[in-house]
């Protein structure tokens, strides 16, 4: 089977995020007052071949430990589901 | 003092650092490609800044499983002496050679110039021939040096000395004007617990001529030459 992972990385809340700041800024300058925050992070969509579901997230989750996330600085939170046509 | 300085795709200040250890302190140098496993030969390995692998992802994340890191990895555990400099500490963090991680400018600036570092240890095999409160002035150049590590951590590397360089004024006070980065206690630099690995933000390698506007760098290569004097005795 074919699946496909949506893994979010993003700073841990204790982790300044200069960037997201910055964000935050333009979007008050453009006059959205309601931001209150804004939180920049990675998006990374990858797709595998797995046996199962269980066997899929497992592999994601070890590569995301190893390389996708910095655990010292980062959280992520890891989407997986069966990828809708196989991928050439 | 042999000395093997890595090349990753996109690091580019491997030239400089051979420059200054092999021109400028007549040191025997050579380029070690990221694909070498053995380091037999060396006596000091430098990790020169750059952008190791387009930064992709993280800095420093990819360079980690090249080849030459595992061999990197074995001679630091041995005791070889390991310089990260700048794109090389963000390597050595990414390794686990060194605590904490390195996050963007608090500025959201790459940032280009020369600062003050002020010694906080002279136990480290790159800090031996400095004395603790010195002042060097040496150029920095990075958009990602903002030093992080949890609390726990940071005070562990602090309780144990493992500070080596703080951003100071040129007088050697450590305040928030002279911090470029936004880094935790305006840490620049610092070592493993057992001082043969340290990693610093700022080029040593570009300040070790006068006529490049400076060489306290030299301090830090000079340093290691002691050190390895020291061992061999």
């Amino acid at each position: 089977m074919t699946y496909q992972a949506e893994v979010f990385v993003t700073l841990k809340p204790v982790v300044n995020d200069p960037a997201g700041l910055t964000i935050k800024g333009g979007l008050h300058a453009l006059g959205f007052d309601s931001v209150t925050d804004v939180r920049s992070g990675k998006y990374l969509v990858v797709t595998l071949d797995a046996d199962d579901e269980s066997q899929a997230r497992a592999r994601v989750e070890e590569m995301t430990r190893q390389l996708l996330a910095n655990a010292v600085i980062e959280d992520y939170r890891i989407e997986l589901q069966a990828a809708a046509e196989p991928v050439a | 003092m042999n000395t093997g300085i890595v090349v990753f795709p996109g690091t580019w200040s491997d030239r400089d650092c051979a420059h200054a250890v092999g021109e400028v302190l007549g040191q025997p140098a050579r380029y070690l490609d990221h694909r070498e496993e053995r380091l037999d030969d060396l006596d000091l390995v430098i990790l020169p800044g750059g952008f190791s692998y387009g930064d992709y992802l993280r800095c420093g994340a990819i360079a980690r499983f090249a080849p030459v890191m595992e061999a990197v990895t074995d001679f630091a555990n041995r005791g070889g002496l390991v310089l990260g400099i700048c794109n090389g500490f963000q390597i050595l963090q990414e390794a686990r050679l060194l605590p904490g991680a390195l996050l963007r400018n608090a500025s959201c600036e790459f940032r280009c110039e020369w600062v003050n570092l002020r010694v906080e240890q002279s136990q480290s095999a790159f800090t031996l021939d400095c004395r603790p409160g010195q002042v060097l002035r040496i150029p920095i150049s990075h958009g990602e040096g903002n030093f992080f590590a949890d609390k726990e951590t940071l005070e562990t590397i602090e309780r144990n000395g493992q500070v080596v360089f703080r951003y100071c004024a040129p007088d050697g006070r450590v305040t928030a004007e002279s911090n470029p980065n936004g880094s935790l206690g305006n840490i620049a630099g610092i070592a493993n617990a057992r001082g043969n690995v340290v990693g610093l933000m700022p080029h040593p390698e570009r300040a070790c001529e006068e006529l490049l506007g400076g060489s306290d760098g030299l301090a830090v290569f000079r340093s290691a030459i002691h050190a390895l004097a020291r061992v061999a005795v």
